[in-house]
């Protein structure tokens, strides 16, 4: 190690509390929109690095769908106790009860575009002015354009043609009332940053990403986990695999790898040798060629 | 045969940041394609989605230029809108590329991208040569200080791989760079399309010595890129637990911008200009010795001493311009014009102040860098050196000698939007 560097990593990290230490100076009431996910739970370990001594200065946010793994949930509940996090939970469930959104149904049926609902709703009723998120310019060929700040208007809506110029690492966020900002830190990280991220901080990380058995089935070649709530085609049969989960989120639209890396450094090593995105493997991602785009200017994530 | 993957080796890996110039036709986005595809930075999934693409619109082969088109408006009229970040890693060095479109908005595109680089590609069409838009690119990435130009001579595959074409492209930018300020200017004969000395070295021009455009992005130098003289710490957030366990903790979190901050170290509070000490630089759980750039701490001192965001640690014998009155270059970024006069909200650093332009001293011609002091109107995309007037005192360097506390950016008041960017070049 030369004197006076930084690996990549220590740069990236720098970069990403560089930039949670610019959403508390310059909001007024930010949250961190969190899964339960491996992303949002680096997001977690930064905002802790960024702030301590001093807990983490604005809530963690949770658009429950309804349709989670338990073990996300647990895990959720686990962390925001050791860490004395406050956890607001805006539910997809409630903003179906209340006819704010409409359940879609058949064999494909998903809460994913549901989820955009909620969120803005959530985020009017606590007058969040920030949200923090886990987006990745390297996952998806929309986020590759997108800002640190990024600017979302009364509608909550992202207007890519129309982004405000981001230079050096000064982040204009200035708004009108009504107006708020989705916050990415760690845009600059890949799939590859974020496990080596995980291994050398060794952070804790919910089950679901190491291998276990669980009943399964196969849609359009992409493992599905079972739930009593999903309706399966006439084709498709449960049965028990080995596997985990690549990405976390929505039960309905997850799709499990067949591995059985039951350690930070297998799973390293499994991504290292795997041809496929991992957002390949996302069901909700399938729909259209610019499905991401599509969900990302009505305020999705 | 799979490698095994080494974390050790990956731990260790230097980021690079680069940018891409380029205008239609000239290439960018198939080398950049080429980049990722040859790193093996390409899923298959991406690369089916290319495949499909490339069918959908008639193509015979497969068009590496569309792993980089993003948004469906940019699918649809095949274009390039905005600036793109693309990664890949070799086992040497991660890299960002920011992607920046050469025809829409080309400048304020450019400027934007350039403006956290180390190091900016420019490709030139071996059957042009130096053109006008080479000129643009090269006082871009040169006024932005980038410090390193990888001159890409492309399409060598077009006029036979001729040693004669590359070196008299090569003595023409020579020339012209004189007028610029680049320290570390690189030249390779490649052809994107066909992959000659982009990752693998050619075996079409075995005339040339050099290495590779992906062996130059690995080995260039960017350790004394990072400003190690000038000491800065910009007050970003003050960390006040007042919890139980710790009562009376009072950090000043920040990004290191400049030199290097030890322990110990007798430092000077600006603007207060307040003397104290070091006592302890903070990063999670760990008590360290020593912080230098882009390094993100927390510091505490010795005193008590009234301190919040804006404010400045440097050291006694080493002090930035404190001034209302600056001269800076800035890039329009805005579709309604300057306003000679106006006023704007301005970011520096951590500090938000308001400021008046009080004059537009010239504008330069990016196609060839003539000075104009006539025409006062900065529209869209147009470089000019104005002078303006703070609310309060910044506390800057020159652009040159230290990129972040340099730079500024200006907003308008009504829209919120960003404007204008500067870089400073003095300040009284």
């Amino acid at each position: 190690m030369k004197k006076y560097h930084l690996n990549h990593l220590r740069e990236l990290e720098s970069e990403s509390i560089y930039v949670m230490r610019e959403v508390a100076a310059q909001f007024e009431r930010p949250c961190l929109l969190f899964s339960g996910g491996k992303d949002s739970i680096v997001l977690v370990h930064l905002a802790r690095k960024a702030f301590h001594p001093s807990l983490i200065p604005f809530p963690l946010l949770h658009i429950d769908t309804g349709h989670n793994f338990q073990e996300a949930l647990d895990f959720r509940d686990g962390l925001v106790k050791k860490i004395g996090a406050r956890l607001v939970v805006g539910s997809v469930q409630e903003s179906i009860d209340k006819g704010r959104v409409v359940e879609e149904t058949g064999y494909s049926a998903s809460r994913n575009v549901l989820q955009t609902t909620t969120l803005l709703d959530t985020i009017a009723e606590f007058k969040f002015d920030a949200a923090i998120g886990g987006g990745r310019r390297d996952e998806e060929k929309a986020r590759a354009k997108e800002r640190f700040f990024s600017h979302r208007d009364e509608f909550g809506q992202w207007d890519p043609k129309n982004q405000r110029p981001e230079l050096w690492n000064i982040f204009n966020g200035k708004k009108h009332i009504g107006e708020h900002f989705r916050v990415f830190p760690i845009s600059n990280w890949t799939e590859m940053d974020i496990w080596q991220y995980i291994y050398m901080e060794n952070i804790e990380l919910p089950s679901l990403y190491y291998t276990h058995t669980r009943e399964v089935f196969n849609r359009d070649g992409v493992w599905l986990a079972y739930a009593p709530f999903m309706k399966l085609k006439p084709n498709e049969k449960v049965e028990m695999k080995t596997v985990r989960c690549r990405t976390v989120g929505d039960i309905t639209c997850t799709g499990l790898s067949l591995s059985t890396a039951n350690s930070l450094e297998e799973i390293i090593q499994e991504i290292a040798a795997t041809r496929v995105t991992e957002r390949g493997s996302r069901y909700d991602d399938l729909r259209s060629e610019a499905a991401m785009e599509d969900r990302k200017r009505e305020g999705y994530f | 045969m799979e490698e095994k993957f080494s974390s050790k080796g990956y731990l260790n890996m230097e980021l690079l940041r680069f940018t891409t110039a380029g205008s239609v036709d000239d290439g960018k986005s198939t080398l950049i394609g080429r980049l990722l595809y040859d790193s093996k930075s390409i899923f298959e999934d991406q690369l089916e989605a290319v495949k499909r693409a490339s069918i959908r619109r008639g193509n015979e082969r497969v068009d590496l230029a569309l792993l980089t088109d993003g948004l469906r408006a940019e699918r649809e009229q095949g274009i390039t809108i905005d600036v793109a970040y693309r990664y890949f890693a070799t086992p040497k060095r991660k890299f960002i590329i920011a992607d920046t479109p050469g025809h829409v908005q080309y400048t304020r595109n450019m400027v934007t991208g350039a403006s956290t680089a180390n190091a900016a590609i420019i490709l030139i069409d071996a059957r042009n040569g130096v053109t006008e838009q080479t000129c643009r690119h090269s006082y871009i990435a040169s006024l932005l200080e980038i410090k390193h130009l990888i001159i890409c001579i492309n399409k060598m595959d077009l006029v036979e791989f001729s040693q004669e074409v590359y070196e008299r492209i090569k003595n023409e930018f020579i020339v012209f760079s004189r007028k610029l300020d680049a320290r570390d200017i690189h030249f390779v004969p490649i052809s994107a399309l066909l992959g000659d000395n982009v990752v693998e070295p050619s075996s079409n021009m075995g005339w040339y010595r050099g290495g590779t455009l992906m062996h130059i992005l690995e080995t260039i130098d960017i350790m004394s890129d990072c400003n190690l003289d000038d000491p800065r710490f910009p007050v970003q957030y003050v960390i006040r637990p007042q919890s139980a366990d710790y009562p009376d903790y009072r950090g000043y979190a920040g990004r290191i911008d400049g030199g290097v901050f030890r322990k110990g170290d007798e430092i000077v509070v600006m603007p207060q200009q307040k003397s104290t000490v070091i006592e302890s630089i903070d990063f999670f759980h760990q008590s360290l010795e020593q912080a230098f750039p882009p390094m993100s701490v927390t510091i505490r001192i010795k005193d008590d001493i009234d301190i919040s965001r804006g404010d400045m640690f440097v050291k006694k014998d080493n002090m930035p311009s404190v001034t209302r009155d600056i001269t800076a270059m800035v890039c329009w970024m805005s579709d309604r014009p300057l306003q000679l006069n106006g006023k704007y909200a301005l970011k520096h650093t951590t500090k938000d102040v308001r400021c008046v332009i009080r004059d537009v001293l010239y504008k330069v011609n990016v196609n060839n860098l003539h000075q104009n002091k006539e025409d006062r109107n900065v529209t869209l995309n147009e470089i000019a050196c104005v002078s303006l007037r703070t609310t309060q005192p910044l506390l800057t360097d020159p652009y040159k000698r230290n990129r972040k506390t340099g730079s500024l950016i200006l907003i308008d008041e009504g829209t919120n939007n960003t404007v204008g960017v500067g870089m400073v070049i003095s300040s009284q």
